[in-house]
């Protein structure tokens, strides 16, 4: 008997075997490895190598400071797609172009520029240290590093949902006889929820992630600027690899965990699309 | 509230808008702007509802000068062509908006939601997002918002240009009775003649930025008052010819000036006839008719639609019937009749 495809789109099984294929090679293999790898840790010790003092200080350094950069890239990110679709001005194509460039340009230059001009002697730090913001080698200085690795994500999340807004949308609100800001706020503010979430959420993995440009602005005191990516570089240089691991999976339990909330936050604020 | 509009004038860079039009809407008129795309419409109801500001001119409502407020303080409800509704709001909450915003209290803001749903025949769907509604019920839904607040004017821009014919009918019918009972100044724009005269009580024609004519739908279509006006509303016949002693002469037949009429003697003219008032008879009783070749027969339908060729210089025109008028006439290929033109207009021959 013939077998009858009822599919219109044609090569599901192919494309679907390919996908699950390189999702597996590329992602699952990894994780797993990193599990097991982990898993050789009997419980006590998986605990005690992933619940240190210092360990709960990179923690909570990688994702308040990985938090705090997502939600300064949040407000700066909407205002500079806002000024990117809504006004024309000389030099906004390459103004748009720059945006992407925390993208391409390693992370570790980001890092050391961002050092040099922060530091007592630095451009700006000759004059902001003796005012008591420290740019460089504090926690703030790895906010500020994060913020610029980040950037790209929520301005290019926001953008193309601002461009799609119908001015009607905007018109309709005014001739209801809101201000300005009501408008923005009840009208405007919403129809972005989602690209807003999903931008902070990247800017937020980004965060949790990023090595390279922290490695150079933080300074690395344990229990002070010292991140979780950073401790696991020292427990490898330790030769600790099972205890590394363990913190790694510790991360990327946490990271997932976030990631899904994110998902399902951005889900509750699609509700009215159907 | 009736609205004037004085001498406004609007430009887009190169492109001329509006051409110092001025418009008078009196209170409680439902009335129509009508016009090609292009031709300023959009424009001026735009500039009405303080979305756009004109470069020359003045609106009122009423006794008050408006020209310079912002269109959230007009106090107009304006609905667009493709709706517009808060996607992310239901419908109540669409309907709502303009009372949140100016700080009403909830229980009445609640009240007056009900009242409106009732009234543009949407009960019982407060909670549904637009994108769950028909194209029809969005528009209802927009024209809920847009009188919620209860607007001075409603301004509406091609409110049924987005949906399916059936949906259209229906909704036109609805506004018109709509407007009988809350009996707002409405102002609609449409390209379509055939709604313009359904729906409003007063018609204006625009063309190329100016407006060509304002009446009720029978005054513009009975008489309308330039050559655009005739071939914009329905079908219409030329018939080139020239002043002679005071009268229009084509071919044989000579026409009196309509009353008002001053054409220079000896001048190019055109008369305009629309095709039910050319007469069509077998023979020349007195009067001189013209004398035309039948081309063409279509008596499917309630009227008879005839195609002819006038015998002298062989122009096309088109003559339409009534099956009573037919009887008596040989209207076959080729037979020769006589044309007689009641109620042409005649206007100068650069103006066509």
């Amino acid at each position: 008997m013939a077998s009858v495809n009822r599919q219109v789109l044609p090569g599901f099984s192919l494309s679907l075997g390919y996908t699950i294929f390189y999702l597996s090679l590329l992602v699952l293999l990894p994780i797993a490895a990193c599990f097991l790898k982990a898993a050789t840790l009997s419980r006590s010790n998986f605990v005690s190598a992933v619940w240190t003092e210092r360990a709960r200080a990179a923690y909570a350094l990688t994702f308040g400071a990985a938090f705090a950069a997502a939600a300064i890239n949040l407000v700066l990110g909407l205002l500079l797609a806002w000024v990117l679709v809504r006004y024309e001005f000389p030099g906004r194509g390459l103004a748009n172009a720059l945006v992407d460039l925390p993208l391409a340009l390693p992370t570790a230059v980001g890092g050391l520029v961002y050092a040099s001009l922060y530091v007592p002697k630095g451009w700006l730090g000759q004059y902001l240290v003796p005012l008591g913001f420290h740019g460089a080698y504090s926690k703030t200085a790895i906010v500020l590093v994060l913020v610029f690795v980040g950037l790209p994500f929520v301005v290019r999340t926001v953008q193309p949902v601002l461009e799609d807004l119908e001015a009607e949308t905007e018109e309709a609100a005014a001739s209801l006889g809101s201000s300005r800001w009501q408008a923005f706020r009840l009208v405007l503010l919403p129809h972005l929820y989602p690209a807003m979430i999903t931008g902070f959420a990247l800017a937020f993995a980004r965060g949790i992630g990023e090595y390279g440009s922290v490695v150079f602005v933080s300074g690395n005191m344990p229990y002070k600027t010292e991140i979780a990516p950073i401790l696991i570089v020292a427990r490898l240089e330790e030769f600790a690899y099972s205890e590394a691991t363990a913190i790694a999976v510790v991360l990327l339990v946490i990271s997932f965990s976030t990631l899904v909330l994110v998902n399902l936050l951005e889900r509750w604020s699609l509700r009215h699309e159907h | 509230m009736s609205i004037q509009v004085q001498n406004v004038s609007k430009r887009f860079g190169g492109f001329v808008a509006l051409d110092d039009v001025s418009l008078e809407v009196p209170d409680g008129s439902l009335l129509s702007l009508l016009g090609p795309s292009g031709s300023g419409k959009t424009t001026l109801l735009r500039i009405i509802a303080g979305l756009e500001v004109a470069d020359q001119g003045r609106i009122l409502h009423g006794t008050e000068d408006i020209t310079d407020h912002a269109a959230c303080d007009r106090q107009v409800g304006f609905v667009f062509q493709h709706y517009a509704l808060f996607r992310h709001m239901t419908v109540a909450e669409n309907v709502g908006y303009g009372l949140r915003v100016r700080g009403r209290p909830k229980s009445r803001i609640a009240e007056r939601v009900r009242e409106l749903l009732a009234l543009v025949r949407l009960e019982g769907l407060d909670d549904r997002y637009p994108s769950q509604l028909s194209g029809g019920q969005r528009q209802r839904v927009a024209l809920a918002r847009a009188l919620a607040a209860e607007p001075r004017v409603l301004l509406l821009d091609e409110p049924f240009g987005a949906l399916d014919a059936n949906v259209r009918h229906e909704l036109r019918e609805w506004l018109r009775r709509l407007h009988e009972e809350i009996h707002v100044t409405s102002i609609f724009v449409t390209h379509d003649q055939e709604e313009a005269f359904e729906v409003a009580d007063r018609v204006v024609v625009m063309n190329n930025a100016r407006i060509e004519q304002v009446g009720t739908p029978d005054e513009v279509y009975d008489q309308p008052a330039s050559p655009f006006v005739y071939h914009f509303l329905g079908k219409v016949n030329k018939f080139a010819g020239r002043i002679v002693r005071g009268r229009f002469r084509v071919g044989a037949t000579e026409l009196a000036l309509p009353s008002g009429t001053q054409l220079p003697e000896a001048s190019v003219a055109t008369a305009y006839v629309r095709p039910h008032e050319v007469k069509l008879q077998s023979d020349q009783p007195g009067s001189a008719g013209l004398g035309a070749v039948v081309r063409h027969v279509n008596s499917a339908g309630p009227v008879v639609h005839v195609s002819l060729e006038r015998s002298d210089d062989g122009s096309p025109f088109l003559a339409l019937l009534t099956k009573e008028e037919c009887r008596g006439l040989t209207l076959r290929p080729s037979s020769l009749v006589y044309a007689f033109l009641k109620n042409a207009r005649i206007f100068p021959e650069e103006a066509g």
